[in-house]
C-alpha cells in the first residue's frame, strides 16, 4: 500500500485558505440563518423583532382555530368514461424515443393516471440498456414547461393552425428564390423523407443540416458519418479533446461500450487503458487513466505526432509544452495493441479529422474497435452548408426557411448574419416549442409537439431502428411539425400512417403484429436500416492546419457543452440548471474556467469577474472558476447560457453567451480562439455544491493501481483496524449497539467506484422519483441544495513515478479525479437515529434508515450527527411559494410529481429513502402474485438510470442475488464502507477504484 | 323532617350523580352499538370458510382469487344476474369441459355452433364473454370455488352474502372491546342501584335512630344538641379545600374536553356529505348484492379502489330506470361530457400511503372492516375513525394472511421459531413508520 493518497474537493482546499478554514469551521452554523431565501449574508443572521414573533403567533393560533371548524369539501371526480388500459393509482409503462443534439437514449416512460412522471432506461434496446443521460432523465418536466407556445403565431400574435395553414399555402405558392429547410441532424427516417418530399414541389429547395456543437470536420473524414466507434472492444483509448462520455456524439451509448472493458472481478482482471489529451477538465478526461492537458494549438501537433508515429512507422515526434512520456507511451500502447485500439478526437478541423481516420485505419480499428458496416447518425451536420445558407440569406436569394429544432440566431457563430439574413427573407417558419432567439424574428410560428406528445421513428445507428410513441395528448394548441409539413403538402395521411407505411418496408411477417410488437419494444433491431445519409461534404484530406496559431502567451479560450445544459435548448429545465457540473460542480451558470497559474499571475481569485474579449470584439462578463487541470494558458466557458428571453424565464439573465468564441475558419467552425482577459474589480459568486463539507483527511475514497490489483487483490484496499487489549480489531468487533436480525428482506446497495464515471443522471432520476424541489441559486449558496444523492469528485495529485518534481510542485494542475456517489448509507448502527428526540428517524425490519416526515420537528440534530452530510433539510416551504418559482409553484408542472411519495413541507429534515415506495410496490406485486421479489425486479430510481450499471441494488439476505454475489466476491478485496472505523455499519458498500496506470 | 333538611342540597348532588351515570351510559352504549355493527358487518364473511363442502380449501381459495379478480364483474356465484348469468348449480348443467373451451374462449364455442352457447348467447343479448387465458387447473379451481359457494349458501341460508375470503377471528380486537363494554355497564348500572339503596337505607336509619333517640331517653341539651344538630351544608361550599377542588375538576375536566376536541380536529368519522347524485348502497350492495369489484373495479389490484365511471353506471342503467330523476343525472352527464364530481368521504392525509390491494388482495381484508356495513347505508358515511391510532391497533391484532403465500413461507416458518404469539401484521414490521410514510 502507497501512502495514503491526500485528497481535496477544491482549490481552497488544497491551499487551506483562510476563507476555507473559516468555511470548515462554520460547516454546522451555530444561528439559524431564517433570511428571506433572497441570498441574503448569512453572517447578517435574521431580522426577526419580537413584535413580529408575537403578531405570528397571534396570527398563527387565530387561522389554526379557524381552519379546524370545518373540513374543507374535496371532490373525487372519477372519468367520464375510463380508458380501457387506465387504472387509478396503477402505473403504466410505454417505450419510447428521447433523442436530443446526439444524445440518444430509448426509454420507458412511466405514466400515472395518463401523465407522463419518470423516464427510465429500455432493457431491450441494444445501443442503452443500462441507463440513460441526465437530460433524457430531466426532458419528463420540460413537457410540463408553461412557457412553451400554447398556440401557433402569425406575425406575433396568436392564430388558429386554419389560419396558419391557409397563409402558408398561400404564400408557399407564391415563393420565389431558394427555399431551405434548417434543422439540427435528423435521425428520423420517415422525418427526413417526409421533408425531402415536402420540398420536392419547390424548384430550388435545400434541407440544409448544422449542429450547435458541429462534428463537421469528423464527418467529412468518414464519408459523412460517424465510424461505428466500439469501446468496449478497445484495450487502448486515446482521446484528443473528445468528451466522449459526457457531451460528444452519442455519450449514453459510448458510456456503456467504455464501462465494459473497464469493470473488474476476480474472473476478469484486466481492463483498457484510457490517455487523454485535453485542454479543459471533461468528465471523460476525469475517467482517464492518463491524463494530458494541451492547448487547442499544439491538438494538430500531437495528433500530427500520433501519426507520423503509427501510420507513418516512425516514433512519435517533439511536440512542444507536453508531457512527452505520455505521448511516447501513448503511441507504444497503441502499436502494441494494434485492431484492439482506439483513437478519437473531438477537434473541428478536418485536417486533424483525417489523420485521426488514417491512424484508426493504421492500427486496423476497422472492423474491431470501429464497426464500419454499422455507422452511427447522430451528427449529420453540415458546417459549409449552413454558411453557405447564410450568405445565401443575406444575398437576398432565399425565399422561405423553415427552422426545425435550429435556433441560428443564438447558437451559430454567425448569428449577426443569420439575424441581419433572415430580415431579407420573405418567408421565415419556426417550428419551436417556444419564442427563442430564431423564433422571434420568424413570420409565423408553428410549434412542435414535445417528444413525449409525438410520433416518431429514429435510426441512431445504421441498423438500430427505434420508435417513438406519444404518452400523452398535447397539452398545448401544438401540432407535430411532420403533420404540419403533411398538412402544407396537401397529404391528408396523418404522420403516424406516415410512419407505418414506411415501416412496412422493414417489419417481416404479419405487418400488424410486428408494429405492435415494434411499439411495444420502442425498437427494431432485426438489422434493417432505413436512413439514407447522402455524402454533402468535401472529404477531409490531411494538410496543415487551417487554425492560424495564435501569437505566443496568448490566451486561447475554449467553447464547450457542459454534460447538463448541452447547447442550451433545455436550458429553461431547472433540474438542469440545478444540477452540479460533475467536475467544477458549479449550478446555476457559466463562468470562466482558468488554471490557477494563470488565476496567479493575473491577480485573480475563484469569483472575481473577469471581462472576456472575444477576437471579433465582443465582450461577455463572466466570473472565475479555478479549476485544476485545466490547460495551462487556456480558459474555457460554457455554451448554452446568456439567453435573454421571457419565454425562458428558468434560463433568463443566467451567465453569458459564449457563443461568439467560436469562429469560422475556412467553412468550418472551431471552437476555440484567441481571447484577452481583464479583470473588472467586480464579484460575482458562482453556486458550487462542493465545499459544503470537509472531509478533514478521513479516509472517505479509495482507488489503487491495476499492476497491484493483479499482483494481490487483497492487497488494494485499505482496511481500518481500531486498537484494543487484543490487538488491532475490525471495527466492527466493539460496539455500544446491538446488532438488529433481519428476517424478510436486507436490502443494500454497492457503488463500484470503478464504473462510475461521475455523469450525475442518478441525480436528476432521484430528483424526478422523490419530489425533490429546486431551491435556486441563491439557496445553493447558502448550501441549501435538496438533493438527496450527490457525486462527491475528489481530485488527488497522483505521483506517476517517484520524484515527479513537476507533481509535487503544482499537484493542481493535472490532478486524478475520483467520483463517488453519496447518498444516505442506511447504518445498521445510525447515529442519526440515536439522537432524534422524536424519534422521526428510526431503523426498519429491513435495514432501511426510515424518516417520518410529519414526525419531524426540525431540530437537525441528525444531520449535524451524519458522518456522511447526507441528510437535506427544508429551510422553506417549496412547493407552492413564489419564490421557489421552478417546479412546484403552477399545477401544470406539479403534474411531474410523483403521487407515491409526500411532498415535504417547511421545516422537517429529508434523505434518501432507497426509494422505500418501490421497494414496498415491488414486495406488494410479489405478494399479490403469492411468490417471493426476484432479484432485479426492485431497484432504486439511481440504480436503474445509471447508464454504466456503477449501482447494484438488492436483498443482502437472498444468496442468489446480484447484490450478495458481488459482496462476497469482493469481500476483503474491493469492498469497503465509508469511515468504517466508526463503526456505524452502513448498508452501502463501495468498491475501490482501480487505474490502469501506464 | 329529614327529608327536608336534605332536600336542597341533596337534590343537587343526586342531578349530578345521575348525570354522571347517564352520561357514562351513554357513552358505552354508544361504543357498545358500534362495536355490534363491526361484528355484524362481517359477520357474512366470518361464516365463510367453514364449510368448503368436498374440494381441497386451497383449491378453492385460489379459485376464490380467481373468480373475484376476473369473474365477479359479470357474474355471482350465486344465481343473480350481474351482467352474465349467476353461476350456482353450473357445474351441474354443463359439463367441465364444456366449461373449459367456454372460459378460454367463448366465440369460438358459439362459432362452432354449439347449442348450448348459441343459447346463452342470445339469452343475455349477443353480449360476448371476453376470453380469458386460464389454464385448466385455474379454471377448475373457479369451478371448485363456485360449488363451494353453492354449499354455504344452502348450509346458511339467512346470512346476506357479502364478499368472500375473510379470515376468520379477523375482528378479534373490535369484538373484544364491544364485549367488555357490554360488561361495564352492567356493572355499573348494577354498583348505582346498590349504591342508591345504601343511601336511602341509610338516610332510613339516621330518621329513625333520631325519632327514637328524641321520644324515648331522657337527653340533656347537649346531647339533645348533638341529635337534633343540622348539618350545615355552607360550610362545605364555604371551604376553600372543597372549592379549590371543584375549580380543578373543572379545570381538569374542560382540559380534558380541550384536548379531546383538539385531537378530533381533521377526524371525520360520521361524515356523510350529500352527494349530488343519491346513490345507495344498500340498494346496489345490499339488496341487489352487486359485488363491491364490479363498480369499484381497482380494489384488488391498485392503491385506489377508484369510483366507477360513468360508463359503468350505464352498463345497467342503460336497460334498467332509465327514467328516475337521479339515473337521469348521469345521462345528463354523459350529454354535457361533464364527470359527476362525487363528495369525497374518505380523506387520508397526504402524508400517508394507503393501498388497497396490499388490504385486499393480499391481506383479505373485508371492504367492510373499514368502511362499515357498507350494504346497510343509504347515505356513505365514514365509519372509521381512520388515524393512525386506528390503524396501527388492527395492525398490531390482526394475524397476517399468509395462507398459501409464499412470500411468507419462510417468515412463518423463523416466527414459529422465536414467538409463540400470533404472526401479526406488526410482527412483520407492520407498525414501521416507513410502511405508510414517504
Amino acid at each position: 500500500m502507497q501512502d495514503r493518497i491526500k485528497y481535496w474537493k477544491g482549490i481552497e482546499e488544497l491551499e487551506n485558505t483562510p476563507e476555507f478554514a473559516k468555511l470548515a469551521h462554520n460547516e454546522f452554523p451555530e444561528f439559524l440563518p431564517i433570511g428571506e431565501g433572497s441570498g441574503e449574508k448569512p453572517s447578517e443572521g435574521g431580522k426577526t423583532h419580537r413584535r413580529d414573533f408575537l403578531k405570528l403567533l397571534g396570527f398563527s393560533v387565530a387561522a389554526v382555530s379557524l381552519a379546524s371548524c370545518e373540513a374543507p369539501v374535496r371532490k373525487a371526480i372519477p372519468y367520464l368514461n375510463k380508458p380501457v388500459d387506465v387504472e387509478p393509482g396503477t402505473a403504466n409503462w410505454y417505450a419510447t424515443t428521447y433523442y436530443l443534439n446526439g444524445d440518444y437514449n430509448s426509454i420507458l416512460v412511466k405514466t400515472r393516471e395518463a401523465r407522463p412522471i419518470k423516464i427510465e432506461p429500455n432493457p431491450s434496446s441494444a445501443l442503452t440498456p443500462l441507463g440513460t443521460s441526465s437530460r433524457a432523465q430531466a426532458a419528463v418536466l420540460s413537457v410540463y414547461d408553461n412557457n412553451r407556445l400554447r398556440t401557433p403565431l402569425l406575425k406575433g400574435k396568436e392564430a388558429k393552425w386554419e389560419q396558419v395553414d391557409k397563409e402558408i399555402t398561400s404564400r408557399l405558392g407564391s415563393v420565389s428564390g431558394k427555399v431551405a429547410f434548417v434543422s439540427s441532424t435528423v435521425i428520423s427516417p420517415s422525418t427526413k423523407q417526409l421533408i425531402n418530399e415536402f420540398g420536392s414541389r419547390f424548384g430550388n429547395f435545400e434541407h440544409v443540416v448544422y449542429d450547435a456543437n458541429s462534428s463537421s470536420a469528423l464527418l467529412a473524414a468518414n464519408n459523412g458519418t460517424v465510424p461505428g466507434y466500439d469501446f468496449s472492444k478497445a484495450n487502448i483509448i486515446v482521446g484528443v479533446n473528445a468528451d466522449f462520455l459526457g457531451t460528444w456524439l452519442a455519450p449514453v451509448i459510448f458510456a456503456k461500450q467504455y464501462i465494459i472493458n473497464r469493470k473488474l472481478s476476480a474472473e476478469k482482471k484486466d481492463m483498457s487503458r484510457h490517455y487523454q489529451f485535453e485542454t479543459i477538465m471533461s468528465l471523460t478526461g476525469a475517467n482517464a487513466d492518463i491524463r494530458v492537458p494541451i492547448k487547442p494549438s499544439d491538438e494538430f501537433a500531437i495528433v500530427s505526432a500520433l501519426h507520423s508515429a503509427i501510420v507513418g512507422g516512425g516514433a512519435a515526434g517533439k511536440v512542444a509544452n507536453i508531457d512527452e512520456k505520455a505521448l511516447a507511451n501513448a503511441v507504444k500502447d497503441l502499436k502494441a495493441n494494434a485492431g484492439k485500439a482506439l483513437v478519437v478526437s473531438g477537434s473541428n478541423d478536418p485536417s486533424v479529422q483525417a489523420m485521426v481516420a488514417a491512424i484508426n485505419n493504421a492500427l486496423g480499428a476497422n472492423g474491431t474497435t470501429i464497426d464500419a458496416a454499422s455507422p452511427y447518425f447522430v451528427k449529420q451536420g453540415n458546417d459549409a452548408q449552413m454558411i453557405r445558407l447564410i450568405n445565401d440569406m443575406n444575398n437576398g436569394s432565399v425565399g422561405a426557411v423553415f427552422f426545425y429544432n435550429a435556433n441560428p440566431a443564438y447558437d451559430h457563430p454567425l448569428a449577426d448574419k443569420v439575424v441581419s439574413g433572415l430580415k431579407k427573407v420573405a418567408l421565415k417558419v419556426s417550428f419551436a416549442e417556444r419564442i427563442d432567439e430564431t423564433a422571434a424574428l420568424a413570420d409565423i410560428v408553428a410549434p412542435d409537439n414535445n417528444f413525449l406528445e409525438s410520433w416518431n421513428d429514429y435510426e441512431p445507428k445504421k441498423g438500430y431502428l427505434s420508435l417513438a410513441q406519444p404518452v400523452l395528448s398535447p397539452i398545448f394548441t401544438t401540432r407535430q411539425m411532420q403533420d404540419s409539413l403533411l398538412t402544407w403538402s396537401g397529404n391528408t395521411t396523418s404522420y403516424y400512417e406516415y410512419i407505418r407505411n414506411n415501416w412496412r418496408k422493414v417489419i417481416t411477417g404479419d405487418f400488424n403484429k410486428g408494429w405492435e410488437q415494434a411499439v411495444h419494444d420502442g425498437i427494431l433491431q432485426n438489422g434493417s436500416s432505413m436512413l439514407t445519409v447522402t455524402n454533402t461534404f468535401a472529404p477531409a484530406t490531411i494538410a496543415a492546419s487551417g487554425l492560424a496559431k495564435p501569437a505566443s502567451g496568448a490566451i486561447e479560450a475554449v467553447l464547450y457543452e457542459k454534460v447538463s445544459i448541452g447547447s442550451g435548448v433545455e436550458a429553461n429545465n431547472p433540474w438542469l440548471q440545478e444540477m452540479a457540473d460533475p467536475i467544477s460542480k458549479a449550478t446555476w451558470g457559466n463562468y470562466v474556467a482558468m488554471p490557477r497559474k494563470m488565476a496567479e499571475e493575473m491577480g485573480l481569485a475563484q469569483n472575481d469577474v473577469v471581462k472576456v474579449t472575444m477576437a471579433n470584439g465582443t465582450a461577455i462578463e463572466l466570473p472565475v472558476l479555478v479549476q485544476p487541470g485545466q490547460a495551462q494558458g487556456t480558459v474555457s466557458i460554457a455554451m448554452g447560457y446568456g439567453r435573454n428571453l421571457d419565454s425562458m424565464p428558468v434560463a433568463k439573465g443566467i451567465g453569458a453567451n459564449a457563443f461568439p468564441i467560436a469562429t469560422v475558419v475556412n467553412n468550418s467552425i472551431s471552437y476555440t480562439s484567441p481571447v484577452k482577459i481583464e479583470k473588472t474589480g467586480a464579484t460575482s459568486e458562482i453556486a458550487q455544491m462542493q465545499t459544503h463539507h470537509t472531509i478533514m483527511d478521513r479516509l472517505v475514497v479509495q482507488e489503487n493501481t491495476l499492476v497491484n490489483y493483479i499482483k494481490n487483490p487483497k492487497e488494494v484496499t485499505e482496511y481500518v483496524r481500531i486498537a484494543t487489549h487484543d490487538g488491532p480489531a475490525k471495527p466492527s468487533t466493539i460496539s455500544l449497539w446491538d446488532d438488529y436480525e433481519y428476517k424478510n428482506h436486507h436490502w443494500g446497495m454497492v457503488v463500484d467506484l470503478n464504473s462510475c464515471i461521475g455523469c450525475g443522471a442518478c441525480t436528476i432520476s432521484c430528483q424526478a422519483e422523490n419530489n425533490i424541489p429546486v431551491v435556486g441559486k441563491a439557496e445553493v449558496l447558502m448550501r441549501r441544495e435538496m438533493h438527496w444523492m450527490r457525486i462527491d469528485r475528489y481530485y488527488s495529485a497522483v505521483e506517476h513515478e517517484p520524484k515527479d518534481y513537476a507533481t509535487m510542485e503544482d499537484p493542481a494542475e493535472n490532478p486524478s479525479v475520483i467520483f463517488q456517489p453519496m447518498m444516505c448509507q442506511h447504518c445498521n448502527h445510525a447515529p442519526c437515529e440515536t439522537v432524534c428526540p422524536v424519534a422521526a428517524t428510526m431503523h426498519s425490519s429491513e435495514g432501511i434508515n426510515q424518516m417520518a416526515y410529519n414526525r419531524c420537528v426540525g431540530t437537525r440534530y441528525c444531520a449535524n450527527n451524519c458522518p456522511y452530510k447526507v441528510r437535506r433539510f427544508n429551510w422553506f416551504a417549496y412547493a407552492n411559494n413564489d419564490k421557489f418559482d421552478y417546479t412546484m409553484n403552477n399545477d401544470l408542472a406539479k403534474f411531474v410529481l410523483n403521487p407515491d411519495v409526500t411532498v415535504r413541507g417547511r421545516g422537517v429534515m429529508e434523505k434518501c429513502s432507497f426509494c422505500v415506495q418501490r421497494v414496498q410496490l415491488g414486495k406488494l406485486e410479489a405478494k399479490r402474485e403469492n411468490r417471493r421479489p426476484k432479484d432485479g425486479e426492485i431497484v432504486t430510481a439511481c440504480a436503474q438510470s445509471c447508464p454504466t450499471d456503477a449501482i447494484v441494488f438488492g436483498d443482502m439476505l437472498d444468496k442468489e442475488s446480484r447484490i450478495s454475489k458481488i459482496l462476497a466476491r469482493e469481500h476483503g478485496e474491493r469492498a469497503f464502507h465509508v469511515l468504517e472505523e466508526l463503526n456505524v455499519q452502513p448498508n452501502v458498500t463501495y468498491l475501490t477504484k482501480i487505474r490502469n496506470l501506464a | 323532617m329529614i327529608s327536608c333538611i336534605l332536600k336542597p342540597t341533596h337534590k343537587i348532588f343526586l342531578a349530578f350523580l345521575l348525570a354522571l351515570t347517564v352520561t357514562f351510559g351513554a357513552q358505552a352504549q354508544q361504543a357498545s352499538e358500534q362495536a355490534d355493527v363491526a361484528a355484524k358487518g362481517v359477520e357474512p364473511g366470518s361464516t365463510e370458510g367453514a364449510e368448503t363442502g368436498t374440494a381441497d380449501p386451497a383449491i378453492i381459495d385460489a379459485g376464490a382469487a380467481l373468480f373475484k379478480n376476473n369473474c365477479a364483474v359479470c357474474h355471482s356465484a350465486g344465481s343473480d344476474v350481474i351482467v352474465g348469468p349467476g353461476l350456482k348449480g353450473v357445474t351441474s348443467q354443463r359439463s367441465e369441459s364444456w366449461l373449459i373451451s367456454w372460459i378460454k374462449n367463448s366465440q369460438a364455442l358459439i362459432q362452432s355452433g354449439d347449442e348450448h352457447a348459441v343459447a346463452i348467447y342470445n339469452e343475455y343479448n349477443k353480449q360476448a364473454m371476453p376470453s380469458f387465458a386460464f389454464s385448466d387447473d385455474e379454471i377448475k379451481s373457479i369451478l371448485a370455488y363456485i360449488d363451494a359457494q353453492a354449499n354455504v349458501a344452502a348450509a346458511t341460508p339467512t346470512t346476506v352474502a357479502g364478499p368472500e375470503g375473510a379470515v376468520p377471528g379477523q375482528n378479534v380486537g373490535t369484538d373484544a372491546i364491544g364485549a367488555v363494554g357490554g360488561y361495564l355497564d352492567i356493572v355499573l348500572v348494577v354498583l348505582i342501584i346498590v349504591l342508591i339503596v345504601l343511601v336511602i337505607t341509610l338516610l332510613l336509619i339516621t330518621s329513625l335512630l333520631k325519632n327514637y333517640l328524641n321520644k324515648n331517653r331522657e337527653l340533656d341539651e347537649t346531647d339533645k344538641e348533638v341529635v337534633n344538630q343540622r348539618f350545615d351544608f355552607s360550610k362545605i361550599y364555604k371551604s376553600k379545600a372543597v372549592r379549590t377542588l371543584v375549580v380543578l375538576i373543572f379545570a381538569v375536566v374542560l382540559l380534558d374536553l380541550a384536548i379531546d376536541k383538539t385531537m378530533g380536529i381533521g377526524i371525520q368519522q360520521g361524515y356523510a356529505p350529500k352527494q349530488p347524485i343519491a346513490f345507495s348502497h344498500k340498494l346496489h350492495a345490499g339488496e341487489h348484492q352487486i359485488d363491491c369489484n364490479y363498480c369499484h373495479t381497482t380494489v384488488y389490484e391498485s392503491k385506489s379502489a377508484s369510483i366507477p365511471s360513468a360508463n359503468i353506471c350505464m352498463n345497467c342503467h342503460s336497460q334498467i330506470k332509465k327514467e328516475s330523476p337521479e339515473i337521469q343525472k348521469i345521462y345528463k352527464a354523459i350529454e354535457r361530457n361533464k364527470p359527476i364530481e362525487w363528495v369525497r368521504i374518505h380523506n387520508l392525509p397526504d402524508l400517508s400511503y394507503f393501498n388497497h390491494s396490499q388490504h385486499t388482495q393480499v391481506g383479505g381484508v373485508e371492504c367492510q372492516t373499514c368502511h362499515g356495513p357498507i350494504q346497510e347505508m343509504d347515505v356513505v358515511y365514514q365509519y372509521s375513525p381512520l388515524t393512525m391510532g386506528w390503524c396501527i391497533d388492527c395492525h398490531r391484532e390482526t394475524p397476517l394472511n399468509t395462507q398459501g403465500n409464499q412470500y411468507y413461507d419462510n417468515l412463518v416458518k423463523l416466527h414459529e421459531q422465536s414467538s409463540k404469539g400470533a404472526f401479526t401484521v406488526a410482527s412483520n414490521g407492520g407498525t414501521e413508520c416507513s410502511k405508510c410514510h414517504y
